[in-house]
């Protein structure tokens, strides 16, 4: 039954026409398609028995007829900006399509060029052709590969060596749901220049409507010494789904501060790759969720240590309500000869209801001995004795209760290096956990 | 401790670290090599089963053609052929013994060398031995002193004859014979095993104990252990195990279960210590094991301490079903690889009744080319309302050419559970070692010193004799790994 399914979906009409399609393009694009395809091909629809989708079934996914050509619902008012974060650039995609109308570009310093994908590939500078889709390995990705194959927009960033940004470039993606199923794969490519400073927000929303599929994938190149900071906030409707992969290679010397907050879905999947292949690198990925109601939400990381010396720091923290279900798969990799690598984990997540449910493998494997590891990971309840705390001081139990959430959280908030942002989401994070726990007759 | 003449295998392979790797000479009686439900068949005829006891082999031998071995753990051998293997192997012994008097001298020498003299404990007072060689349990002691409190312990295929309704009810109970690949295998063709009832409010007097040897060439050892501890009764029971040193690689493809009801408990230590094969990886014993413990009472108790050093491949997870209200788990595990050998072990924790707690210590040592996983499973079920589990799991590496891995699995179904779990990986501190090396202390000797400081937690879980003989494996196993 499940067999039948996955090798349905997309249809062999639909993967025909894709092949078609990268034909058409430029010689390069159409080679790195086709491999995204054969991937797909050989891999198929993830399931239950491959392990790294043992806790997220897609066949809520795959039972939607998604489909890549709906059009597109016209979204004539432009999103309003997160609250803290209207001095940004902005460049604005709905269902997959650039949106220049509801872009803000204006004022881009010198040094840093963003403009769609698919302009940049006609007549591709170097930074697109040495690292479009060479940064991910689509091996165990199914989903990427498929985008891979299918994505027709994007965004590219690049920075000239030593360009510092100061205002954050926000990359605002739209599902807006339409009468059909839609579907679409978003692609970005992020490079940073030697010494280049910039900070990256990724935002991927969802309007009521019928379900839609963002299938995602960004690639984030930063040579020696550049330091990047690169969020991402994934707030779908209920029918929404989102399968997003991020994946970073990082030069000497080089700093990446990732964050990826999740505030809601049917099925949010974030899966980041980042490679410190070279010594000195130093990479944080944090990340908050509040998953309720049906929701479920992943992440998934490799942290990939190749070269020694390197510094890594990860932690999550996640509140699921409701029969929601938060999954967390983490693994920090030290290969041989990544000695002095200093790794470490973290996963808490707070249950609040009975039908929730929270799966968390943090993973190490380690093959070089001078190395200092760790890892820790906690699942439980609202603390009573806090709760106990505030309830006699008059504070009543539904406020009691977010108050707590929001603290619980706010931990992992404090991660975020950019003050302007770290604001932001927290204010879009508090709007939604008030929201949750309202409907859930906490007042 | 007494010197022990060097055998000549020893001396052959040049590796003095292993001391329980001679052969005894000794007859043995083999099934005809290969398996097919005509060895199933005589290895049951053999033992004198019953037809549901037949039946319940072929069952298993039918459905265990029907499946493929797993191959998502991480360790790595070649294919094993099931074919060219015999699955039984006893000494040839003339008439059923009435006591250790009719042991063949040859097997009780054998024993006294392993440091398990089964004359001597008859009169020291402490350990019930029931010594299960290659296929077959060839001694037990003290069955008169445990039968006066009523406590059965003996062999499996006694127990299969003996006490049918006891072995029945439980047999397959916990591990069933479809479970996986090798307890599958296992219920097919196990030879032997122990068995052990302890009755209800009875506090077994002394440790009950097993010592594994396999000693013939090609042979496979599959033995089968069924523990029942009824309400309110308690048992600790060890067990030990080593075989010769040999080229080829043998497969241990054991199966252990325990049922603790209302307010039991079961304590169950394991020293293995297999073959390991040489320093190149040649040979050594592939020890795939099953076990599991159900506590099906309330406030039932299962503990399980295991010193993993021996086996070329050690890959098993002494595990716990805490289904009672009130009950507990507790894992404590020490494992060390050295040179080629490779590791994957760990535990799994199922909640399923109320207040259940369970605790996980695990130290991994890793050295020379060796791989060590620790795999674990916590899964807090939905009405495991309070459920409560620790786990703390250290690795530690010797060398740059070893690796430690540690792969948690956290399932967290209900909103009261709370579940906690820390890992840590890092080498030998360099200030310890200098610290005993500055104060005379030769290299070996120091990291022995502070290997068994990292698994202190663990190793004082041992009974006190195997606490010893713990100790001093963990130095041996080490040793060479180092300078």
């Amino acid at each position: 039954m499940r067999a039948r399914t996955t090798q349905s979906w997309p249809t062999d009409e639909r993967l025909i026409a894709a092949e078609r399609a990268a034909a058409a393009g430029p010689a390069w694009l159409a080679e790195t398609r086709r491999q995204g395809l054969r991937i797909f091909r050989d891999a198929g629809v993830p399931h239950a028995k491959i392990e790294a989708w043992k806790y997220t079934g897609v066949n809520g996914l795959v039972g939607i007829g998604f489909d890549p050509h709906a059009p597109a619902p016209e979204v004539r008012i432009p999103p309003p900006p997160l609250a803290g974060l209207e001095d940004a650039y902005r460049v604005v995609f709905v269902n997959g399509r650039f949106a220049p109308l509801l872009s803000e570009l204006d004022g881009l310093a010198e040094g840093v060029a963003v403009v769609p994908l698919t302009t940049a590939a006609a007549d591709p500078p170097e930074a697109v052709r040495a690292h479009l889709g060479r940064v991910l390995d689509l091996d165990g990705m199914p989903f990427a590969a498929l985008n891979a194959a299918f994505w027709t927009e994007g965004c590219l960033v690049t920075l000239d060596d030593g360009c510092t940004l100061s205002r954050p470039i926000h990359l605002v993606s739209i599902a807006a749901g339409g009468d059909a199923p839609t579907m679409f794969a978003p692609r970005t490519l992020v490079v940073f220049g030697r010494g280049a400073r910039a900070t990256i927000v990724e935002s991927h929303l969802g309007t009521d409507g019928a379900p839609t599929f963002s299938n995602a994938v960004s690639e984030v190149v930063a040579a020696e010494g550049a330091v990047v900071e690169h969020y991402k906030q994934v707030q779908g409707c209920e029918a929404d789904f989102h399968v997003g992969a991020s994946a970073v290679s990082l030069g000497a010397g080089a700093s990446y501060d990732g964050f990826a907050l999740t505030l809601g879905g049917r099925l949010v999947r974030n899966e980041t790759r980042v490679t410190l292949a070279s010594p000195g690198a130093e990479c944080r990925i944090n990340g908050a969720y509040a998953a309720f109601g049906d929701s479920h939400v992943d992440n998934t990381t490799l942290i990939d240590h190749v070269a020694a010396g390197a510094t890594s720091r990860e932690t999550f923290m996640g509140v699921v309500g409701d029969s929601a279900r938060g999954v967390f798969q983490g693994k920090t990799l030290v290969r041989a000869h990544a000695q002095k690598t200093d790794g470490h984990m973290l996963h808490k997540a707070l249950l609040l209801s009975s039908g929730a449910e929270v799966d968390a493998k943090p993973e190490l494997e380690i093959y070089a001995d001078d190395v200092k590891c760790s890892h820790g990971a906690t699942a439980g309840k609202l603390d009573e004795t806090m709760l106990f705390y505030l309830l006699s001081r008059g504070i009543p139990r539904g406020q009691a209760r977010r108050l707590l959430i929001e603290a619980f959280l706010a931990g992992a908030l404090d991660e975020i290096r950019h003050a302007n942002v770290r604001e932001a989401l927290r204010g879009a994070l508090m709007k939604s956990i008030g929201d949750a726990t309202r409907d859930l007759g906490c007042d | 401790m007494e010197t022990e003449p060097k055998t000549a295998n020893e001396l052959a392979l040049g590796d003095t670290a292993y001391k329980y790797g001679f052969v005894t000479d000794i007859e043995s009686e083999l099934a005809p090599k290969g398996l097919d439900e005509d060895t199933v068949r005589f290895i049951s005829a053999k033992k004198d089963e019953p037809d549901w006891m037949l039946e319940w082999r072929l069952r298993a031998y039918r459905h265990w053609t029907t499946m493929r071995e797993p191959t998502w753990q991480k360790v790595n051998y070649p294919p094993i052929d099931y074919q060219d293997a015999y699955y039984y192997a006893a000494p040839k012994t003339k008439e059923r013994l009435n006591s250790l008097d009719e042991v063949d001298p040859e097997l009780l020498a054998t024993y006294e060398k392993l440091g398990i003299p089964l004359r001597e404990q008859e009169m020291l007072a402490g350990v019930a031995v029931d010594a299960v060689f290659d296929s077959v349990s060839v001694a037990t002691t003290y069955k008169g002193k445990l039968e006066a409190m009523g406590v059965i312990f003996s062999p499996i295929s006694e127990a299969v004859r003996e006490h049918p309704e006891l072995v029945r009810k439980y047999l397959g109970s916990v591990v069933p014979y479809s479970d996986n690949f090798f307890a599958t295998l296992n219920a097919a063709v196990f030879s032997d095993g122990t068995f052990a009832y302890v009755p209800k409010g009875v506090r077994c007097p002394m440790e009950l104990s097993t010592y594994f040897r396999i000693n013939a060439t090609q042979t496979g050892q599959f033995e089968r252990t069924l523990i029942i501890a009824e309400e309110g009764s308690y048992v600790s029971y060890l067990e030990g195990c080593t075989a010769p040193m040999r080229d080829e690689n043998q497969l241990h493809a054991a199966v252990v279960e325990l049922v603790a009801l209302d307010d039991a408990e079961i304590k169950y230590s394991t020293v293995q210590n297999w073959y390991p094969g040489d320093a190149d990886g040649r040979g050594g014993i592939y020890n795939f094991v099953t076990k599991r413990g159900a506590c099906r009472g309330r406030n039932s108790k299962i503990l399980w301490t295991q010193v993993e050093t021996g086996s070329a491949i050690t890959w098993k997870y002494p595990s716990c079903i805490l289904q009672g209200d009130g009950s507990v788990g507790e894992f404590y595990s020490v494992a060390i690889t050295n040179n080629r050998q490779q590791a994957d072990t760990g535990t799994k924790m199922i909640h399923i009744g109320r207040n259940t707690s369970s605790r996980i210590i695990s130290k991994g040592i890793s050295a020379g080319h060796a791989d060590n996983t620790y795999r674990g499973l916590v899964r807090i079920q939905p009405k495991a309302e309070g459920a409560r589990n620790y786990t703390r799991c250290d690795s530690l590496l010797i060398g740059d050419a070893c690796g430690a891995h540690t792969v948690p699995y956290i399932e967290t179904r209900n909103a009261s559970a709370k579940v906690e779990h820390e890992a840590t990986t890092s080498k030998i501190s360099e200030d310890q070692l200098f610290y005993c090396l500055q104060r005379g202390l030769p290299e070996e000797e120091a990291v022995s010193l502070i290997v068994n400081g990292f698994c202190k937690e663990v190793l004082q879980t041992l009974p006190m004799e195997f606490a010893v003989e713990a100790q001093k494996l963990v130095g041996i196993s080490l040793e060479g790994s180092v300078g």
